[in-house]
């Protein structure tokens, strides 16, 4: 049998401009090609600025995955400068990296990717007395009573009666691969109703410290928000309050809803756990710092790499070595000075659009050639898988006991090995695993503050290198972070007060890329092969591990061009 | 003019000559198929007599989809009760289920079913450079998207400072030629909602006001809806009081900053900014940037990213003569100590006749159309 082609393309339910293709054979993908369709140029754009409003531009990078490169941001300027932040601003930026988790998570299982997994027209068929069972038999949550699951079913029926299925229009409802029964159906479109609701508390979080969000602001140097106990004009015991009330509800919902929903839908689900896995390699640079950002030995999550799935081994990552961290452009729409095989480390990196693709509109991209606005990150040379995957499995591998604690606990509930992990449904039960730590951990965070403010240090911001003059004429930082979706830095160049070279190489990057020089795939290419799929027309097993990374492909895509060439005069055909 | 004469069900069945009594056992039996209770059956009828919810669909092009993000904070309306009960949200990239063919089935179903009729929600600027290369869809560019929609929609609201001026993608040199809506499309009305994002509550509220109202909203000389667009965050500010007396931060974290003092000196962009967020704040009022330490960015307003540096305090706008005296205020208030109450006075009356002239500068450079958006 020849292979088919298909296209998926927008990929939705995701950030950003996303393309599949695949080449469907015997019923299993043969082939896969990822494709980012959209570009900004924001690096060009940061060029010649203030490094200190870099973070505002670069925050701009993704408004999903919002704070994440503003952080990366600041961090760059701060390591180029030598800054040291005070402790509270420390605290005040891992608790708004712990807030941004915990709403990212929650949004990206109901709202992203349970659709690939529930089937909101078979919830309709529910009994409601058999979902309130089923409710309070997995967890404590309050509101379980059979009469609110039909309040809920009655409202959906309407909707679904009324012919116009908005959102829910054209979904896969009825596909062979759905395997859920109706009442786990209802239990989860119930929960999707109350996250969409939940998830908008939990960033107060981040407009008590940032006055906003999506996109907060932040400082480098520290926090822009004062600490006060005698004003109400600045962080107060009020403030404060409403911090820890909010980091309080969110892990009542992250432990009593979210956990016991997915370890309610994955034993339907098992299959997954042994299609998807991809790539053998993982990354993470760590982050959440016990200790200040210098001291990466006490970060909640522990830095390093894993190659071929050896966990006895984890190897060290170093943002600064010129060696590790490198991009290539063989397949993307981007030409080198020395030739499309070469790879460079992003502080040495060059940019210059040279699109070859299909004049739009378009049937199929030439995947022989470049194909993708995304270019191709490796570490050392290899391919590497970047997310919450990897996080765990880093701090797993480094016998962090706080993180062995959490994946045993999943694995021993679902009652599967440790090698179940490198899959689809590995992907996203570690995405809810690491959330319960991170729940955990803001409560830990929150009363260091607490205690920090009790013995008398109100600092926020550390101002010492906050005029340019007191800069050197050339300086370069990196400043590493965890995304949601994985492994974030920033590369930063300052000569003369002015931002020379900008570049982002992000989660996304990592994940979407295609394939480099020697043809080694990318991790969502190279997890997509093998993976049945039931009726070719319905591609529904594709976007069940495409979303297993939560994609945002707005982040991944960028450019920069050291050599200032104009890039709008660049015309094509 | 959002009133529309798309038929109900019950309507539509009626016009085939179906009865009352046949539509409700139609009803009785939709409900039993669906496997709900008889009590259902009213409610089932209810939502098929009433009014069809208004289609709409939603366009994402060069944006970081942090306006879609905002609209899913709104406290009031709830976003569930939106999407559920008072739209047909036909088609979003970012919630709905679909994806590839059946995600564009979907949109052209809409387009086709209800032209003329749908509301169209643009979030993003769109390429205009290299064949409108840097953004496809589906293999066709956004621009080639965004003008078949336009042509068939009632109305478009232009999300965020991205599809209003272009935003950060804008900035220069602007690479790909990143381009307003209200330059790409034309013939349809154009709501603009500028921020980065715009603050949930006035997103949501320029939808509740076209569906309640049945009719775009009372909107100033640059498209913006007056509700939320008339106010200088600078007037509606609570630390106003302490810019009119002289009180400034001179640094992040100062004595000054810890007081809550004004943010004029350290960057805030509120004298220029047009937005809701001294009144209405953000997170169901939680907070807004000003009162979190950090001075507005005015994200909200057109080419706001090449009027930075952002932590230098505003140079001497035209029209916005006042702010350009904040330093000598502040010596003089600084030298004036014994003589505190008589500098306030002071430094109000000269307030005051900056405003009025201020006011009717104001007004002629809207008249002028001084301040025309745009993104390039």
């Amino acid at each position: 049998m020849a292979a088919k082609r298909i296209v998926i393309d927008p990929v939705t339910r995701i950030e950003g401009h996303l393309r599949v293709e695949i080449e469907v054979k015997d019923g299993l993908v043969a082939d896969a090609f990822s494709s980012g369709t959209m570009v900004r140029g924001l690096e060009i754009i940061l060029r010649g600025r203030d490094p200190r409003d870099a973070w505002a531009f670069a925050e701009r990078t993704c408004g999903v995955c919002t704070t994440v490169h503003a952080l990366a941001s600041v961090r760059s300027v701060e390591d180029a400068l030598g800054i040291v932040i005070p402790p509270n601003a420390e605290l005040v930026r891992n608790l708004m990296f712990c807030a941004q988790y915990m709403q990212d998570h929650v949004v990206h299982f109901y709202h992203l990717h349970a659709l690939d997994w529930v089937d909101i027209v078979s919830a309709l068929k529910a009994d409601p007395i058999k979902t309130s069972e089923i409710a309070k038999s997995i967890s404590s949550w309050p509101k379980t009573s059979p009469n609110y699951f039909a309040e809920v079913q009655k409202r959906i029926g309407n909707f679904v009666a009324s012919g116009q299925l908005g959102i829910f229009a054209k979904g896969y409802w009825g596909h062979p691969a759905m395997k859920l029964p109706p009442e786990v159906n209802l239990l989860a479109v119930t929960h999707y109703l109350e996250a969409l609701e939940w998830q908008k508390e939990i960033v107060k979080v981040h407009t008590v410290f940032g006055g906003k969000n999506p996109h907060p602001n932040y400082l480098v140097g520290g926090a822009p928000c004062s600490l006060n106990l005698d004003e109400a004009n600045a962080i107060n015991a009020e403030r404060l309050a409403l911090v820890g009330k909010l980091l309080a509800e969110a892990k009542t919902f992250v432990e009593q809803v979210y956990i016991p929903d997915l370890l309610a839908i994955a034993p339907f689900y098992t299959d997954w756990a042994s299609i998807g896995g991809g790539l053998r390699n993982y990354m993470a640079y760590g982050d959440l710092p016990k200790n200040g950002f210098g001291d990466p030995s006490k970060f909640k999550f522990p830095r390093g790499v894993l190659l071929d799935r050896d966990l006895s081994k984890v190897y060290e990552v170093d943002g600064h070595d010129p060696r590790q961290v490198t991009e290539a452009i063989s397949h993307s729409w981007y030409e080198y000075s020395d030739g499309d095989q070469a790879a460079r480390h992003p502080w040495e990196g060059e940019t210059k659009f040279n699109y070859t693709g299909p004049q739009p509109p378009y049937e199929q991209l030439n995947v022989e050639g470049k194909y993708s606005w995304l270019k191709t990150p490796r570490w050392n040379g290899h391919a590497m898988e970047v997310g919450p995957l990897a996080r765990l499995l880093v701090g797993y591998a480094s016998g962090n006991a706080e993180i062995k604690a959490v994946v045993d606990m999943g694995l021993k509930k679902l009652n599967v090995p440790v090698t179940a992990l490198f899959s689809t449904l590995g992907r996203t039960a570690a995405r809810g695993l690491e959330t319960i730590l991170v729940a955990n951990w803001a409560q830990e965070f929150y009363g260091d503050l607490l205690a920090n403010i009790k013995n008398g240090d109100t600092r926020m911001f550390n101002g010492e290198k906050w005029e340019p003059a007191t800069w050197p004429t050339k300086a370069r930082g990196v400043g590493l972070t965890e995304a949601p979706r994985g492994a974030l830095a920033h590369w930063i160049v300052i000569e003369d007060e002015k931002i020379a070279n900008y570049q982002l190489v992000v989660p996304s990057t990592w994940n979407a890329s295609p394939r480099d020089a020697k043809g080694q795939r990318s991790a969502y290419e190279a997890s997509l092969i093998g993976t049945p799929i039931a009726d070719p027309e319905k591609p529904l097993e594709v976007l069940r591990t495409i979303h297993s990374f939560d994609p945002c492909l707005a982040c991944a895509v960028h450019l920069y061009d050291p050599q200032g060439k104009t890039l709008n005069r660049i015309t094509i055909g | 003019m959002i009133a529309t004469s798309r038929p109900t069900i019950w309507e539509h069945a009626q016009s085939r000559g179906v009865s009352r009594r046949d539509c409700l056992s139609a009803c009785a039996w939709m409900t039993a198929m669906l496997g709900l209770p008889a009590t259902a059956v009213p409610e089932i009828t209810k939502a098929l007599e009433t009014k069809p919810r208004l289609p709409v669909v939603w366009f994402h092009f060069q944006e970081c989809t942090c306006c879609s993000e905002s609209f899913i904070r709104s406290s009031h309306p709830a976003v569930a009760d939106i999407i559920l009960d008072k739209i047909s949200l036909d088609y979003t990239e970012t919630l709905q289920a679909a994806a590839g063919h059946q995600a564009e089935e979907a949109l052209h179903e809409t387009m086709t079913k209800y032209k003329g009729e749908y509301l169209m929600l643009v979030e993003g600027s769109i390429p205009t450079a290299a064949n409108g290369v840097y953004c496809c869809i589906g293999g066709r560019t956004a621009q080639d998207i965004v003008q078949e929609a336009a042509a068939g929609a009632k109305a478009v609201i232009a999300w965020g400072s991205c599809a209003c001026n272009g935003c950060v993608q804008a900035a220069k040199p602007n690479p790909t030629r990143a381009t307003p809506l209200h330059k790409i499309i034309s013939g349809v009305p154009i709501i603009k909602v500028p921020g980065c994002p715009p603050i949930a509550e006035v997103m949501t509220g320029t939808i509740v006001h076209l569906l309640a109202f049945d009719r775009v909203p009372q909107l100033d000389g640059l498209g913006r809806p007056k509700a939320f667009y008339s106010r200088r965050v600078h007037d509606t500010c609570y630390r106003r009081p302490n810019y009119d007396a002289g009180l400034f931060v001179n640094s992040f974290d100062d004595e000054n900053a810890k007081r809550g003092y004004c943010l004029y000196k350290v960057g805030c962009r509120g004298p220029v900014t047009y937005n809701a967020c001294g009144v209405m704040r953000w997170n169901g009022g939680v907070s807004f940037p000003i009162q979190s330490g950090h001075g507005c960015i005015g994200c909200s307003e057109a080419n706001f990213w090449d009027n930075g540096p952002f932590y230098h305090h505003l140079p001497s706008f035209p029209g916005f003569g006042i702010e350009t005296t904040a330093d000598n205020i502040g010596l003089a208030v600084g030298a004036a100590t014994v003589a505190g109450v008589a500098a306030h006075a002071v430094v109000t009356n000269i307030r005051k006749r900056h405003l009025i002239r201020e006011e009717m500068k104001t007004s002629e450079d809207v008249k002028d159309g001084r301040a025309e958006q745009g993104g390039e």
